[in-house]
């Protein structure tokens, strides 16, 4: 067995009183432990989990750890149950966390569970100890570029419900200014259509220059990077990377937080550097080019993504366009901006649903869909195409259907904007 | 004991199936293929074998198409040897050229045992494991849920209707059509895949398209359902309305 | 015409109703055309049930190296046999014997092999076979060559015939090498439940998704006083015992109501599960097989159905 080295001394002179061993362990630093540490070894060797090991159990972490609140997790809590031998390989905690990043915002040692979580997830997925639907999620992702499951021959489908032209840079031929990467939910499920119609008519009320990929464009690929499969993202960002550089354009916008994390810190590793926006960072530097035609009086709040806030600094756009929107109220909820709750569906959380049932007592979701009818919300405002399937089943599974609706800023814009007939679809 | 696992690539139902109207035809240029399901179990049990009792374990595709990366993933998985039979083939292959192509390949070697999809999506003139035996002259059984080999002992379980099951020995070599394996099939990263892919080599073997029993299908076509569902719309709870009140009506509700 | 050659397959009392659907067929076919129905069994056991079949000639096989199925010997044996009587259509039931033995027989007899069809129909003088293909989205109308065919039959397109006959008869020896050898032969696991008795039953397919999601179709089921079944992919991921699998190599079932969830319905499933009597089918795909045996069918999510339904069921 591999030990902590005991300090203790037999005989310590403390302010010259000469104390036995077993008094002087109250003056002196001491071993903490008789534990076997291989296991903690063996997991800060992989690379990217070193900083596991600085932990020194402040609990800061915990404080703040939005899936603590409704399970048995934390980062402190992962140290120490590896310090004890248990394997994070072999364990649940591994699959819990939806890299929020809340933890890394307040750690004194910068444990950093964004880089810890992939590193051991990869080792974890190679040995075969992934749970089967997140599997299933990846081989969506390998085969038809999306991890729902859909026809990669259907990515655009949606966009001829859009009642606008969203022209496909395979036809369009032409350079345009933005090129906007749509995303799997965007393109695919039945809500995230709605939000890329409002968007794409948006776009066309700014009179915008824009392009999609269409069949071209495949999951941008960074949550199954935090979900440990890493190959899965660089195939994926080759080629995006590759379908991008077939065409002229000045800036990427994307819909989605995860992608804008991609582009911005990942993609440019891989060749692929072009300046992005986050569509509400674009449309907020154009608010003064709408109109704004219907009033929509009611009390908003809203849920800033992960991957938009914490992990990219940007807290306010979203909100400059929502308190553009004539009539609305805008409520701030306890846990926003820099400590923002998490929908749970990062990190590959999304996928894991069902394996999380198991762990926690509710979803993180049905958390935070609390908390904004607690501050007397009519609306969730989101601008994250994972979070408004997440919280509408939260709202419903909470037993609140009817009294909070979940709208992409996007859905709220066109409305206000007269784009679009409803704001609500609840 | 070495094991052939014979691959192939079926289109994917996911898209429509594009057939011509007018001649009847399937397109099989518009389609777009994934492995076969049932061969990924095939490949499954093998590679527990290995793992059991020893075994080396040979991919192996008649490639009309994108074969490489069926057979890089097999090799991910822990498949020893990837094999590409190449010549002039297309999609639009027959199986039973196929079985003729695979069988001239498994012939000359020495393998012990023979392991595929029982059946696959598009066999209409044939599942490949039967044909591929009847054409070697070695002895094949299909629906097989467990494969073990021991000293070249074969030993597998098939299963009959009504989930009935018999514990089979055979003799070498044989011919296996695998309906599952004892484990569902392994993950393998895409990272493996592409790390393979980089170090290792498939082998090539030039094959040749032969005389075989052919199908003279005059058409294809979409079925017309005898009838199909009355679809029940709107969300979930319009959806549990609805269906109490179908219970209803059948007198399926208790008490 | 010529011959059609029946292959019967022996069940635990007498021959298969898989079987017996092939020699209605071959009657009607070969009824005004002036051709021979000739069914071969296996075994020493079916010699009596042989002799009564209601066709023009039967061969039987009568050694007791055939009484268990034994697909080397059968297969070689049923070679023999059609390479001496040279039939014009070969018909086998496509049930485990017969995905044995069509491909196996129809390759060492140099013969084409129509698989998986539904029907055959007699145009002019030439015969037609219809098949399905592509897990039964598109279907196929082929030709059988004057040549000679193997045709493998969906089990339960055509209705079983039990008419009573007087054939001539004919024993067959077996002089072929031993392959294989049948060490034992095991009963299903019944378990907890026997799901053929069940008159409700809410089966889940590859839509569950996940394990931790079965206690959902387990509660749904209890609240309608049904039990909970499945498709062959849920046995096969070893979430539910065997002894709940319908379809080909599972259960035939015959509930008053088939609760199918995400089950898309590949022809082995339907075969155990179609003759129910209310069918409603939850599947995202709306154009899933499945949806064409279904009298109801909705597109919802199965996983958020489940406890909306379990839920309104119990009164909350």
């Amino acid at each position: 067995m591999q030990k902590a080295k005991a300090i203790e001394l037999d005989v310590a002179v403390v302010d010259g009183v000469e104390l036995s061993g077993s008094w002087n362990r109250m003056f002196e630093p001491r071993a903490i432990s008789e534990y076997d540490i291989a296991v903690l070894d063996e997991t800060t060797a992989i690379p990217g989990a070193e900083s596991l090991g600085y932990c020194y159990q402040c609990g800061k972490c915990t404080a703040v750890c939005p899936v603590d609140t409704v399970g048995d997790y934390s980062p402190r809590k992962i140290f120490r149950r590896t310090q004890l031998g248990v394997s994070l390989v072999d364990s649940p905690d591994l699959w819990l966390c939806t890299t929020c990043r809340n933890c890394l915002r307040v750690c004194p040692k910068e444990v950093n569970m964004i880089q810890i979580m992939p590193a051991v997830r990869e080792r974890a997925v190679l040995d075969g100890k992934a749970p089967d639907e997140l599997l299933t999620a990846f081989e969506n992702t390998a085969r038809y570029g999306n991890p729902i499951g859909e026809s990669p021959r259907k990515r655009a489908e949606w966009a001829k419900t859009a009642g606008v032209m969203v022209p496909v840079m395979a036809q369009k031929k032409s350079p345009v200014d933005v090129l906007w990467f749509v995303e799997c939910y965007p393109a695919y499920h039945p809500r995230g259509k709605q939000a890329s119609v409002a968007l794409a008519r948006l776009l066309n009320a700014l009179n915008v220059d824009f392009g999609i990929l269409g069949n071209e464009e495949k999951c941008a690929g960074d949550s199954q990077r935090m979900a440990g499969e890493r190959g899965l993202f660089e195939m994926l960002a080759e080629h995006n990377i590759k379908m991008l550089s077939k065409y002229t354009f000045n800036h990427i916008v994307v819909t989605d937080p995860h992608a804008y994390n991609a582009f911005l810190h990942e993609y440019p590793k891989l060749g692929g550097d072009w300046p992005v926006q986050h569509y509400t960072q674009y449309l907020a530097e154009r608010l003064s080019a709408l109109s704004f035609v219907r009033s929509i009086p009611r009390r908003i709040t809203f849920h800033d993504p992960c991957y938009l806030g914490r992990h990219n600094g940007e807290y306010d756009a979203p909100r400059r366009l929502l308190t553009a929107l004539p009539g609305v109220e805008l409520v701030e909820m306890g846990h926003c901006r820099e400590t923002s709750y998490c929908c749970g569906g990062g990190g590959g959380g999304m996928w894991l649903d069902s394996f999380t049932r198991d762990y926690t007592s509710e979803r993180l979701s049905e958390k935070r869909v609390r908390e904004a009818i607690e501050y007397g919300a009519d609306i969730l405002a989101v601008t994250c195409p994972y979070e408004v399937p997440r919280f509408e089943d939260a709202v419903k599974s909470t037993g609140n259907a009817g009294k909070l609706a979940v709208m992409d800023i996007a859905e709220l814009l066109a409305y206000s904007v007269g784009l679009t007939d409803e704001y609500a679809a609840n | 004991m070495r094991i052939a696992v014979l691959l192939k690539s079926v289109p994917d139902l996911i898209e429509d199936i594009p057939i011509d109207e007018e001649s009847g035809e399937i397109l099989y240029d518009e389609m777009s293929y994934i492995p076969s399901e049932w061969d990924d179990q095939a490949l499954e049990e093998a590679l527990l074998i290995k793992e059991e009792s020893g075994a080396e374990v040979t991919a192996i595709t008649v490639d009309t198409g994108e074969s490489d990366t069926m057979l890089f993933t097999a090799l991910a998985k822990g498949a020893d040897h990837g094999v590409k039979l190449v010549g002039d083939f297309d999609p639009s292959l027959p199986n039973r050229q196929r079985a003729h192509i695979f069988s001239q390949y498994l012939g000359p070697q020495s393998f012990d045992l023979v392991l595929s999809g029982v059946q696959a999506i598009d066999d209409i003139d044939g599942q490949i494991p039967g044909l591929v035996a009847g054409i070697l002259g070695w002895p094949h059984a299909s629906v097989v849920t467990e494969v073990r080999a021991h000293d070249n002992r074969v030993i597998f379980r098939q299963e009959y209707a009504g989930g009935l099951v018999a514990e089979i020995k055979v003799s070498t070599p044989a011919v296996i059509g695998v309906q599952a394996a004892r484990k569902p099939p392994r993950y393998a990263s895409i990272a493996k895949v592409r790390q393979i892919a980089k170090s290792s080599q498939l082998e090539e073997v030039e094959m040749s398209i032969q005389e075989v029993p052919s199908l003279e299908i005059l058409r294809f076509y979409k079925p017309i359902a005898s009838g199909h569902a009355e679809m029940i719309d709107g969300d979930v709870d319009e959806a549990v309305d609805r269906i109490i009140e179908i219970l209803q009506e059948h007198n399926l509700m208790r008490g | 015409m010529g011959l059609i050659l029946v292959v019967m397959e022996n069940g635990a009392s007498g021959f298969t109703d898989a079987s017996r659907e092939l020699l209605g067929k071959a009657r009607e076919l070969t009824k005004h055309q002036d051709g021979q129905v000739m069914a071969v069994g296996f075994g020493p056991q079916s010699e009596k049930a042989l002799r009564r079949l209601a066709v023009d000639r039967v061969i039987c096989a009568d050694s007791a190296l055939l009484a268990s199925y034994n697909p080397a010997a059968y297969e070689a044996c049923l070679d023999q046999i059609i390479k001496a009587n040279a039939p014009c259509i070969t018909l086998i039931a496509n049930t485990t014997l017969g995905i044995d033995l069509g491909a196996g027989v129809a390759s060492r007899c140099n013969l084409p092999l129509i698989a998986y069809c539904t029907d055959l129909q007699i145009n002019g003088n030439k015969i037609t076979a219809t098949s399905q293909i592509f897990a039964g989205k598109a279907v196929a109308e082929i030709r059988i060559p004057d040549s000679g065919a193997i045709v493998t039959v969906l089990p339960g397109v055509w209705n079983a015939d039990t008419d009573v006959g007087d054939p001539d008869f004919e024993t067959w020896p077996v002089d072929t090498p031993q392959m294989m050898e049948v060490l034992k032969v095991i009963e299903p696991e019944t378990g907890d439940v026997d799901i053929t008795k069940a008159d409700i039953l809410v089966s889940v397919g590859r839509g569950i998704e996940s394990p931790e999601n079965l206690p959902l179709a387990e509660d749904l089921a209890t609240s309608m006083g049904g039990v909970v079944s499945c498709s062959r992919p849920v046995v096969d991921a070893g979430w539910l015992p065997k002894a709940r699998q319908v379809g080909k190599s599972g259960q035939t079932v015959k509930p008053k109501l088939y609760l199918a969830l995400g089950i898309s319905g590949a022809p082995e499933h339907l075969q155990g599960m179609r003759d129910a009597d209310l069918i409603i089918a939850v599947n995202t795909d709306e154009n899933a097989s499945i949806m064409d045996v279904a009298h109801y069918g909705t597109t919802v999510d199965m996983l958020e159905l489940m406890p909306a339904l379990a839920q309104r069921l119990r009164g909350e």
